[in-house]
């Protein structure tokens, strides 16, 4: 009775500690990583002669003021949401992909390509054909990167960064010649005609700018969870990333995996490609800007959210939701602080490192509670 | 194409070649230095924009180009500092945390840019230095020896690099920790301490190479970089980890920029060609991490945190 007793009081100890602690280390310590880095960013607005409190005032009016607010910051969530579901494909399959920028504008090109060579296809079969011309796009240009780690040992962060340069002045060098809208007039802009109205994603109901590519990007993230958590494909890639080698011994192929996680992480920034052509008010593809004006460099912001959602793409539905009402919220403060919005772009930065550095001491946490309730 | 082969611009290529280089081997020397040690730096790109940006702003306002660089310098080596605490206290995964400076050097240059100067104006760029007799010597003399003081610099600092790591004790505790930390470790080297001195240096001439680029353009922008310090990153694995190496590959991508520059200046390359161009040193790179991937000899230690308890 006794021991038994203190058995199901030991099961109860690791049930807090697995259930409750854990998750608790694992959601309190990347908090701190949040309020150190907007710590970080007070001082910055401090000495850009900004009041701190009004910024984040503006920031967070920005993002969450009022309903046209709110679905602008789940527009700018969509393809951080996209891209992080990628990264945490990649990532748990041990492979750093860093290329979403350009995985974003193949899937756009792809994707941009069918619409023009089929606008009249109905409405029905056009935008779930754009949609997967986007991940096949992206989930090429994933590929590439993937092949050369498994079979020439080529660095995937290296090669998938070369891959981002050489998208965007392929992007470029597409709308300066192959798809620029064909006008009378001498001026010539980066841009491609507008697209078949039988491609724009459709709206939602609600009177707002919000589109069918939220629901998309939703609807990604949870077959992105079932992939990694819930399949054998999704066991064996996240083998591969926790131990390569045992994973060999046991019979998987890496190799394989590899490609497949680099281009599984590519076809999920490729749809965000297409989403942001046929999603965007001006329904077409345009580099205004250049090529990170067109991504609004989703394909960095992504991997913040995917690593501030844990790796886990459920997680990273809510992480891309957060670091949208940033974006969004960067515009306001530009516009009534004129603190410029780039300042978003360095607080990411400030919140990977601190993250990642927060990781080790997450974990000792963890243990720490673990010792506790075993003791 | 003919207006191309002529010597005078041959000439000028091949000069614009050394001085395309200098950023190049100043950052890659720094990154071979680190990851000699064991350590990845793969905030390369922003510590370049910070410390490009650091040299324009202290140029542009004191009017001397010298001050710039040496508080290039300093910024590279405060990074080096932080990137030092990040990955030898805190463990972080030398990979991603790289990429979290190149965000937070991309964002803050940019912010610091429109909010301190806003309109691009240039600065006056150092003076070119001849080296006497040597800079006299027809076309040889235009190459080589008729450069700013900082591309000399770099150049000098090939063998000097190379002296360091091979032939003097720090240099010989640097390969150690890099090789194997453990053994190191009980031989009584600090190797923390190590590794840290070698990330600071290597983040100090990310710093000098920013300063070497925006010396050379003249001018800031946002980005300014464009993937340079990212391929300074291949150019280590590119020269096998040795500083000679090393400057094989910047003076190949000092080429290669060199020509893509020099072909838009005769409008060889305009417009939608010109975007073609410009994907040539990104190509280049993939090639050059293909025909050097089965190379042997990367640090034994190569991104493995020491701690001494496991």
């Amino acid at each position: 009775m006794g021991a038994q007793g203190r058995i199901s009081g030991g099961e109860s100890q690791t049930l807090i500690v697995n259930r409750i602690l854990r998750p608790l280390a694992g959601l309190v310590v990347p908090l701190i990583a949040v309020a150190a880095a907007l710590a970080v960013g007070a001082v910055m607005m401090l000495l850009l002669g900004a009041n701190p409190l009004e910024g984040y005032r503006a920031l967070i009016g920005g993002a969450v003021g009022d309903s046209a607010a709110l679905a602008d910051t789940a527009l700018r969530a969509m393809p951080l949401m996209l891209v992080g579901v990628g990264i945490c494909v990649a990532f748990r399959a041990g492979v750093i992909n860093i290329g979403g920028e350009g995985q974003i504008i193949l899937g756009a090109i792809a994707s941009t390509v069918v619409a023009l060579a089929l606008p009249d296809l109905p409405r029905i079969i056009l935008v779930p054909l754009v949609l997967i011309a986007g991940a096949v796009g992206g989930g090429f240009w994933g590929a590439i990167p993937g092949a050369l780690k498994a079979y020439a040992g080529v660095n995937e962060i290296l090669s998938t960064i070369m891959l981002n340069i050489i998208a965007a002045q392929f992007l470029s060098f597409l709308l300066q010649d192959l798809l620029i809208e064909k006008g009378e007039n001498g001026i010539k802009i980066q841009q491609t005609q507008r697209l078949s109205e039988n491609s724009h994603l459709p709206l939602l109901p609600g009177g707002t700018r919000l589109h069918l590519g939220v629901l998309v990007a939703i609807l990604v993230a949870v077959l992105g969870y079932f992939l990694l958590f819930r399949s054998a494909r999704g066991l064996r890639l996240r083998s591969v990333g926790h131990n390569p080698d045992a994973s060999r011994y046991a019979g998987m192929e890496v190799n394989k995996s590899v490609v497949e996680a680099l281009a599984l992480s590519g076809a999920c920034s490729g749809i965000g490609g297409a989403v942001l052509v046929f999603g965007s008010t001006s329904h077409r593809l345009i580099a205004e800007g250049g090529a990170a004006g067109f991504t609004q460099s989703a394909g960095f912001n992504g991997i913040v959210a995917a690593l501030f959602g844990g790796l886990h793409p459920i997680y990273t539905i809510f992480s891309s939701f957060l670091f949208g009402g940033m974006l969004t919220g960067g515009v306001d403060l530009q516009r009534e602080l004129q603190v410029p919005s780039a300042m978003i772009v360095a607080l990411n930065g400030l919140i990977v490192i601190f993250v990642v550095s927060s990781l080790k001491l997450q974990k000792r946490l963890a243990a720490r509670w673990e010792v506790q309730a075993s003791a | 194409m003919s207006q191309f082969f002529t010597t005078t611009v041959l000439i000028a290529t091949f000069a614009s070649m050394i001085r395309f280089a200098a950023p190049f081997l100043l950052a890659a020397l720094g990154e071979t230095v680190g990851q000699r040690a064991g350590v990845l730096n793969l905030g390369v790109e922003g510590v370049m924009l910070l410390g490009a940006y650091s040299c324009y702003y202290v140029t542009l306002n004191s009017g001397s180009a010298l001050t710039g660089v040496l508080i290039a310098l300093m910024v590279g080596a405060v990074m080096g500092v932080v990137y030092a605490v990040v990955t030898l206290v805190f463990h972080a995964a030398q990979g991603i945390s790289g990429i979290g400076v190149f965000l937070f050097g991309l964002g803050f240059t940019d912010l610091l840019f429109q909010k301190q100067v806003g309109t691009p104006i240039s600065i006056d760029r150092p003076a070119e230095f001849s080296v006497p007799l040597l800079g006299s010597i027809p076309w040889i003399g235009e190459v080589f020896f008729q450069h700013s003081p900082l591309v000399f610099l770099a150049f000098a600092l090939v063998p000097t690099i190379s002296w360091m790591i091979n032939r003097t004790t720090f240099g010989l505790n640097i390969r150690a920790v890099g090789e194997t930390p453990d053994a190191a470790d009980t031989l009584g080297v600090k190797v923390n301490s190590i590794r840290a001195a070698a990330i600071i240096i290597g983040n100090s001439m990310a710093g000098l190479a920013g300063a070497a680029l925006v010396l050379n353009t003249g001018i800031f922008q946002q980005n300014l970089t464009s993937g340079q310090g990212f391929i300074a990153i291949a150019l280590v694995y590119f020269g096998a980890w040795r500083a000679f190496g090393a400057m094989g590959g910047a003076l190949l991508f000092g080429l290669v920029s060199a020509i893509v520059t020099q072909w838009k200046t005769l409008g060889i390359v305009a417009g939608s060609t010109s975007a073609l161009a410009a994907m040539l040193p990104a190509i280049l790179t993939i090639v050059v991490l293909v025909l050097v991937s089965k190379r042997i000899g990367a640090p034994a230690a190569l991104t493995r945190p020491f701690d001494r308890a496991s």
